[in-house]
């Protein structure tokens, strides 16, 4: 192991030029900046995208100034047709899935912070690296494209369903160019993801420094890791569900639509496919992408939280454990997607059992959590906010998987904002905590200055109450029966649920606008925050034994040999209360 | 800080748990034989997560108070035994609770999904499309007409294609736009698709099913109180998705079987 | 509203003060006169079942039937254009845009007739949203929503072309916009009967157009001002 990093320090020199520096650049930690940027950029344009639907569905007939100038076909006079709301849908989801969380917790700190908690100088592929990005963000533009076109979005969905998303301009405004546009950004974006995926992998078995064991690696690397693993065998799968799905739009082939469709009185010309391939296909990827965008806060939260308690992660092995746990498991349980999709009714019984199963490793893992909060002399750092932030959302967002788990209460809740409300909190919420938590953690680390605590922790309480203010009646919505991915509520039954929705969108706003402060407070910090030492918050894993932010080759030429796990806080006898990773110190246990 | 922390949880899990308890918004009248066992699994759910929502939560929020004693001299303190109860705790208690939800709830899904229906169901064809539902009775010959899907013409009204100029038995099948059915009588659907995906979901019956578009898909019921509910579209299937609905009517027997009689005359 | 009758007035005056300065194109005083109808047993029109919008079912006392081969009395066969498909000279679209209602989840009128570039004028005066989507093969095609109380939807057509017309929201809405290349043209009323006015000398093709059964044509010559007389007979199916 040693060798081959000591190897990687001469791959390449720093580059002069600012195209190389900054833009087409190798350097890990550039690259992790990028991704975080383009996350950044992503979430805003999903979370206006989600203002809008929520104004929408709160006030249906009030125009919304300046839409119209976005789409006049959209929106004639600001009031949105209901295919631009499902156009914006759409995209809100597909935007915050794939390209906030999958790109923020796993491909912008991973990047960053991966090679330098191994000890390493850079990724093992470091063209590969930079390719990954470049191939992701021409994903992006290609998704942002949608909106440009004739007809607008698709109107399909995240999930894409065939035939809706198969069969083109019959099934609706938004399946022509649109359609294909979503289907080639998301091959694309797969193919940047395998490329993320393999480097991290590689990098995390062959690059990890002299005495940097696999137990010892902190708890974000083996995130990392485990979700490199997950998105290598998800988007390998998803990649050629798209080629089919683009051939069948513009080759005439019928992977996904059976023979006899008649669309806007037009016979299709397609016979053969199967519309639940498709659902299998995408299921077999989606589920594990919630996981892809859970674990790597997961590890994140596991990181931050021992080193503001003052302690050490109760129950390490059986953290690491779980983790592998959850990664296996969620190539298991995709059925429960399909427990009422025509597929075999018997399979409900198959799926759900894993699905239920999967929840022991997630308790133990929030229990462990909780545990380690148990007797802590907790500093509450704005980080540290967040991490426990995060255990109570994802304690929220988890119960309410016990009920979908289930077909006999899936048969009634399956599509109604009780579904809405379960994956906002557990993959969104929770998962966005822990970006929120690594982003006030390392961007000392990464800028070489503080972020404000006094505006973190603004944004923290209001976020926090906020969340729960837009997710937690959406609950209340779903058991009383309401639909989701409806662009107005025309029933009798539904319009008495409008006030319930008002509340919501007004939540939805505020909360949206608290944001402000944490970009606020970016920016700010970027260029006014204090100076940050070199170890800030008294960490011990290795991005704490270099400078604030890391010079090109991480640690400056010197090569790190580590000792000790990154637990070891909380230790008695020694000059401070924990041990760097890089100290050679004995540690007495009693 | 750790005290409001602690404060904050405590008022929103508490608030939110009221509102689940008070049952301020909650599932309505339930009209199906299959529909109580669902209503019980959903209140069993409900306990037994709501005891672990609350316990998550509390437990968070004093241990979160407790760590922000500033005492002088307090030392760290490891969780009692170590990871070891928490672990065969979570392993113990979620398992048996993961269990008793399968095994009881896996009848509740059985009786809806994986019991065939009784022999003197009312047969009823539906139709889904972009964005309404049309039912099809068999009419006085007790035969439904077979399906042509290049027959299908919205403009006509032939909404599932029949072919009566060649299909006797197609000529006099009853085509509407509402479920209506006898009240107690066991009822099985047969559900096409004509283009994309959609879904039957009436909340009454506790019943959610996906058209499959290429497939025919089963689904039986039987309504037990008279009255008149909302059958809606739950698969998103394109612009008009919202406004996909249709109304099951539940009706006395013999109002029904006038009903029937009147359709049959037009 | 009170700007709809601006708009009305404005135009009337234009066109008014457009006649008065302008010399308008040798329009002739002759005319083609008939009556369509059926023989045989025509399919029965289906009472369509709009239980699904609540608020266009009440407006109909009594259930609006299907159109597709509407009949009056004395074997009457209705929304059959008549119209001229060969012979005519030619005339550039009038300025006055045609109107198409969607009321009680119905299309007013059931086929709409216009001439190409013609302006076509799109209204929604329901409580509901539709979503108007003409199939046209020819012309572009698009399909768009109308939510209640937006503007009313303005196009037109380039090409002639025959395009069914739907809306998904409600699958019995079906309709016509027929485009014609010829300004003289007459849709069959309740009693089969049509009336086509204003053409100058010459020998001309009468065509008319039924939905679902082929269109026929006869040969018309007019000389001055003649009224002739052209009927047409649509050989029906029950089913």
């Amino acid at each position: 192991m040693h060798e081959t990093s000591e190897h990687a320090v001469h791959q390449h020199a720093p580059p002069t030029s600012f195209i190389r520096k900054h833009i087409f650049s190798l350097d890990h930690k550039v690259i992790g900046k990028q991704y975080y940027g383009l996350a950044l950029l992503a979430v805003f344009i999903g979370m206006v995208l989600s203002w809008l639907m929520r104004i929408h569905l709160a006030w249906p007939t009030w125009p919304i100034p300046g839409l119209d100038k976005l789409s006049a076909v959209g929106a004639p006079a600001g009031v949105m047709t209901p295919e631009y709301y499902l156009s914006l849908m759409t995209m809100h989801g597909t935007i915050m899935v794939f390209f906030v969380l999958t790109n923020a917790p796993f491909a912008a700190f991973g990047n960053y912070f991966l090679p330098i908690q191994i000890g390493a100088e850079d990724m093992a592929f470091p063209r590969f690296n930079m390719m990954s990005f470049w191939t992701t963000f021409t994903a992006f533009l290609v998704m942002i494209a949608a909106f440009f076109v004739t007809d607008g979005p698709p109107i399909s969905g995240w999930t894409a369903y065939a035939p809706l998303s198969a069969v083109g301009k019959d099934a609706g405004p938004g399946l022509a160019m649109g359609q294909n546009l979503w289907a080639i950004s998301i091959a694309i974006f797969c193919i940047g993801s395998l490329l993320g995926a393999l480097n991290f992998i590689a990098t995390t078995l062959d690059l990890r420094t002299k005495g940097m064991s696999l137990s010892r690696m902190p708890y974000s690397t083996w995130a990392w890791f485990v979700t490199a693993v997950i998105s290598l065998l998800a988007f390998a799968v998803l990649l050629p569900a798209c080629i089919l799905l683009i051939l069948d739009r513009t080759a005439g082939t019928s992977f996904f639509i059976p023979s006899g469709l008649v669309l806007s009185d037009r016979l299709q010309p397609h016979a053969g496919g199967s519309v639940l391939l498709w659902q299998h296909l995408f299921w077999f990827f989606g589920h594990p992408e919630v996981y892809i965008a859970i674990l790597p806060s997961i590890g994140i939260v596991c990181h931050i939280l021992p080193v503001f308690a003052r302690k050490p992660l109760l129950g390490p092995r059986a953290t690491i454990g779980c983790m592998i746990a959850i990664g296996f498991l969620s190539y298991m349980v995709w059925g429960h997607h399909m427990f009422v999709s025509g597929m075999n009714p018997f399979s409900a019984n198959l799926f759900s059992v894993p699905t239920l199963i999967i929840t022991i490793p997630a308790t133990i893992l929030t229990l462990l959590l909780i545990g380690t909060v148990y007797g802590a002399k907790m500093r509450f750092t704005t980080p540290a906010l967040f991490c426990l932030g995060f255990i109570s959302v994802f304690i929220s967002g988890g119960i309410s998987g016990f009920f979908l788990a289930q077909p006999s209460l899936d048969t009634y809740l399956h599509a109604t904002y009780f579904v809405v409300a379960h994956f906002h909190f557990v993959m969104a919420v929770a998962s966005i905590f822990g970006v929120f938590a690594a982003t006030y953690f390392w961007f000392p680390k990464m800028y070489g200055r503080m972020m404000s605590d006094t505006l973190g922790k603004w944004h923290f309480w209001l976020t926090f109450i906020g969340v729960y203010c837009i997710f937690m009646p959406m609950h209340y919505l779903g058991l009383a029966g309401n639909v989701r991915r409806y662009s107005a509520f025309v029933d009798d039954y539904l319009i008495a649920l409008i006030p319930v929705h008002k509340f919501i969108t007004i939540a939805a706003l505020a909360t949206g606008a608290a944001q402000l402060i944490f970009l606020f407070n970016l920016i700010w910090s970027r260029f006014r925050g204090p100076i940050a030492p070199d170890n800030p918050w008294e960490g011990t894993s290795l991005e704490w034994s270099t400078t604030s932010p890391p010079p090109f080759d991480n640690f400056g030429g010197r090569h790190m040999v580590v000792y000790q796990g990154p637990n070891e806080y909380g230790v008695e006898g020694t000059a401070n209360d924990y041990v760097m990773q890089t100290s050679p110190e004995k540690i007495v246990t009693g | 800080m750790g005290k409001l922390f602690a404060a904050v949880v405590f008022v929103i899990t508490l608030i939110s748990v009221a509102i689940f308890v008070m049952h301020t918004w909650w599932l309505p009248i339930d009209i199906s034989t299959t529909g109580p066992a669902v209503d019980r699994q959903m209140n069993d759910t409900m306990i037994g997560t709501g005891i672990l929502f609350l316990a998550g939560q509390l437990v968070l929020g004093v241990f979160v108070w407790g760590s922000s004693s500033r005492k002088s001299g307090r030392k760290i303190r490891i969780f009692p035994g170590g990871a070891t109860p928490l672990v065969t705790a979570a392993i113990i208690l979620v398992g048996l609770e993961i269990l008793t939800l399968t095994f009881v709830g896996s009848k509740a899904w059985g009786a809806i999904y994986l019991t065939p229906p009784a022999a003197n169901s009312l047969r009823v064809d539906v139709q889904a499309e972009q964005f309404a539902f049309y039912f099809r009775y068999p009419g006085p010959d007790g035969q439904f007409g077979g399906l042509h899907p290049d027959k299908i013409d919205d403009g006509s009204g032939n909404y599932f294609g029949l072919d009566p100029a060649n299909d006797i038995a197609a000529r006099d099948d009853i085509v509407v736009g509402s479920l209506v059915v006898p009240v107690n009588r066991p009822v099985e659907l047969t559900l096409h698709s004509k283009d994309v995906g959609h879904s039957f979901y009436v909340r009454e019956l506790r019943v959610q099913q996906d058209f499959v578009p290429g497939l025919d898909i089963p689904l039986h019921f039987t309504a037990t109180q008279t009255g008149k509910f909302e059958i809606v579209c739950t698969q998103l299937c394109g612009l008009g998705h919202y406004n996909m609905k249709a109304y099951l009517e539940v009706m006395p027997e013999d109002q029904w079987e006038q009903w029937l009689k009147s359709q049959a005359g037009q | 509203m009170r700007s709809r009758y601006f708009t009305a007035l404005a135009v009337a005056v234009l066109l008014g003060s457009g006649m008065l300065v302008f010399a308008k194109p040798p329009a002739g005083s002759g005319s083609i006169t008939g009556k369509v109808t059926y023989t045989g047993t025509p399919p029965k029109m289906k009472p369509i079942d709009m239980s699904k919008e609540p608020s266009c079912a009440k407006q109909h006392a009594t259930p609006v039937l299907t159109e597709n081969v509407a009949t009056g009395p004395g074997n009457a066969l209705q929304w059959v254009v008549v119209y001229i498909s060969a012979g005519d000279q030619g005339s550039t679209a009038p300025s006055q845009a045609v109107r198409y209602d969607q009321k009680g989840c119905q299309y007013l009128p059931h086929v709409l007739p216009m001439q190409v570039d013609q302006g076509l004028q799109i209204y929604n005066d329901d409580q509901t949203s539709h979503n108007i989507h003409p199939l046209s093969k020819i012309n572009a095609e698009w399909n768009k929503s109308q939510p209640p109380g937006s503007p009313a939807i303005d196009t037109k057509y380039d090409k002639p072309e025959f395009i069914p017309v739907k809306c998904n929201i409600h699958p019995w809405m079906h309709g016509y916009f027929i485009v014609l290349n010829t300004s003289h043209y007459a849709v069959s009323g309740e009693d089969g009967s049509f009336d086509i006015k204003g053409l100058p000398p010459g020998k001309y093709t009468v065509t008319a157009w039924q939905e679902q059964y082929p269109a026929q044509s006869q040969e018309v010559t007019i000389s001055g001002s003649e009224a002739k007389t052209a009927n047409f007979v649509f050989k029906v199916l029950p089913y």
